[in-house]
């Protein structure tokens, strides 16, 4: 990748039209290249993080601890020693089922409420808004204290992952805010049409809204996805003594304690909990960029 | 939420309409309606209940007014370091992200060649996992053994002690912040995009150079997502928790140790929020009431800044509530 973005630095291929006068030609290819400079400067300081913990990763325990930037010999085997390392299966398995379920049952009870925050005339209306954009703007570790007691002493839930996911069945206050800023830019037009052809609300919605918020719908779903991949206060405090309920997020960390001093190996498990975030984000590349514009929102 | 206006008698169908329309409301909402209660509005109500509650979590509470109060802001040892760097972040960190973030914006904009590739070069770290991103660069950071200092020693600049050095880990934390600040840049790149070209244009008739050109004419158009910016990176701080708590306890070393509790801050508190001071009280010291009222101390700033967001963030409500 570092060779592909050198590349881009030859001013040679200027291939501006005439539309700089020739009094200002020699200003703009000093601003070409002073930008396509300092853009690779920046790519240098998001990129070789990455590379330094992927050949970190790839080197023996000794050679991680040299000043050496170049694996020798390559150890591909770091990454299925970590895989096959106590709890990283499972703990895999746990981030999986946290983030699908986590995400499915968050679309399915959001989307509703986002469109009736939308489209419905009622009363409360905006006072309704401003609870999901208080809940959204609150830290969790705001009402956890009593959630917990809730959990594990009424419902004898803790050492499981479930107080996370079950709350996802009701609503997340982020998810609902973005599929109405989205759904807000609907013609209303649409929903009229199929009323007029005998659709009820719920029809209208499944049929005509949900294909037409496809795009906000994947970017909501990967949010919630990375959300719940990523979390670590929850697993902490209602799985932390029960190690078969961790997910990677929080596995990760006590992984670097088992291996004290192996860098390599601890690089390995954080390249393996990065890896199916990125290889995510080059599927669905636009859709994120479409929602982390959704976010800043229509200015 | 039946619509009840003066409804004239005669019209029992609108009347009728209006109660289906009602019910049909709650229907939608209902899902949200029960998760509002159950997880938001109960919770915040037995918050304030234990505030001023004597409790360990096990033992019935008694009641002892303010005295949990007067702990957390006289005797706890953490409330006011956790302040002080809660502060620190918001000036500094905040800061530095909203302009790094800025400068990244209108780079991409004016990059012609490779611009895809420059962008997913940017945007990328944003995504990485916050305890995968933070155990990076505990690595990379790493006073002895680390390449940042490798490299920084081999031009013969000093090398800090990053997150083991108090003076150094919020520093260090603010390094990775602004390694991750992907969302800020996509947010001022669509802003960017958005002003008016011929504004531009006028501006080059007048002879603006390019510094004038963005104080008179892009910073004024958006300025209102810089505002965006500013505040939700405020109540972002509120929230910061994963990266120091990680960043400490794997730069402490005593993490994971069976029977070891690790009390959060490593090093000399200096990576205390206020978000820890919660787990700290309510799970490690079961002081259930003074763990409340940080989490009310809590709440407290993140509405007050959230209030901010809603009235003076335009753009943040579409114009239909404004």
């Amino acid at each position: 990748m570092t060779s592909l973005l050198t590349a881009t630095s030859s001013p040679a291929v200027d291939t501006r039209p005439a539309e700089a006068a020739p009094r200002r030609r020699g200003g703009a290819r000093l601003e070409w290249i002073a930008v396509h400079s300092l853009a690779i400067a920046a790519a240098l300081f998001f990129v070789l993080p990455f590379v330094f913990v992927f050949f970190t990763a790839l080197m023996s325990d000794q050679q991680a601890l040299t000043r050496d930037l170049w694996p020798r010999p390559w150890q591909w085997d770091n990454l299925s020693t970590v895989w096959h390392s106590p709890g990283f299966l499972t703990w895999w398995k746990n981030s999986i089922m946290y983030a699908v379920l986590g995400t499915a049952l968050t679309l399915v009870s959001s989307i509703p409420v986002a469109y009736a925050l939308a489209r419905f005339r009622f009363r409360g209306r905006n006072l309704a808004l401003m609870v999901v954009i208080s809940t959204m703007m609150l830290p969790p570790q705001v009402v956890i204290v009593p959630m917990y007691l809730f959990w594990a002493r009424q419902l004898g839930l803790s050492g499981t992952l479930w107080p996370l996911i079950i709350p996802m069945a009701f609503g997340d206050a982020f998810t609902i805010f973005l599929l109405r800023q989205f759904l807000l830019t609907i013609p209303k037009e649409y929903v009229d049409a199929a009323k007029v052809d005998g659709c009820g609300d719920v029809k209208a919605l499944v049929r005509v809204v949900l294909p037409m918020a496809r795009p906000a719908i994947a970017a909501t779903a990967l949010f919630q996805f990375f959300y719940c991949w990523n979390d670590y206060f929850g697993p902490q405090i209602y799985a932390s003594d029960n190690p078969g309920a961790w997910t990677l997020s929080y596995g990760l960390e006590s992984f670097k304690s088992l291996h004290q001093t192996n860098w390599n190996l601890t690089m390995a498990a954080t390249l393996l909990v990065m890896a199916p975030v990125i290889v995510i984000f080059f599927f669905a590349q636009k859709a994120f960029i479409e929602g982390v514009t959704l976010t800043g929102v229509k200015g | 939420m039946t619509t009840r206006n003066a409804v004239p008698a005669t019209s029992y169908t609108l009347q009728k309409r209006r109660r289906r329309d009602g019910l049909r409301t709650v229907a939608f909402l209902s899902p949200w309606l029960v998760g509002a209660g159950l997880f938001f509005g109960y919770p915040l109500a037995a918050t304030v209940y234990f505030s001023f509650m004597k409790y360990d979590g096990f033992t019935p509470p008694t009641w002892n007014g303010l005295d949990n109060w007067t702990y957390v802001f006289t005797d706890y040892p953490f409330f006011w370091p956790a302040m002080r760097n809660t502060l620190w972040l918001v000036v500094v960190m905040v800061t530095a992200r909203v302009v790094f973030g800025l400068g990244i914006g209108l780079l991409i904009t004016k990059v012609k060649l490779g611009a895809g590739w420059f962008r997913t070069a940017f945007y990328l770290p944003y995504l990485a996992p916050p305890v995968a991103a933070t155990l990076a660069f505990v690595f990379l950071l790493n006073p002895g053994t680390g390449p940042v200092n490798h490299l920084v020693g081999s031009v013969g600049l000093p090398q800090p002690g990053w997150f083991n050095d108090p003076a150094w880990s919020k520093p260090a934390l603010t390094l990775l912040a602004l390694w991750g600040v992907g969302d800020l840049m996509v947010i001022f790149m669509a802003s960017l995009l958005d002003v008016p070209k011929e504004q531009y244009e006028a501006a080059e008739l007048d002879h603006a150079g390019p510094w004038q050109r963005f104080r008179f004419i892009t910073l004024p158009n958006i300025s209102p997502i810089v505002l965006f910016a500013v505040v939700t990176g405020v109540i972002q701080t509120m929230q910061y928790y994963t990266q120091p708590l990680v960043a400490a306890k794997v730069a402490s070393g005593v993490i994971g140790r069976p029977g070891q509790s690790f009390e959060p801050g490593y090093p000399e508190k200096s990576t205390l929020t206020l978000p820890h001071l919660v787990y700290n009280l309510g799970f490690q010291r079961f002081d259930t009431g003074s763990a409340c009222v940080v989490a009310l101390v809590l709440f407290g700033l993140a509405m007050a800044f959230t209030a901010v967001l809603m009235r003076r963030g335009s753009g943040f409500l579409s114009a239909e509530e404004r």
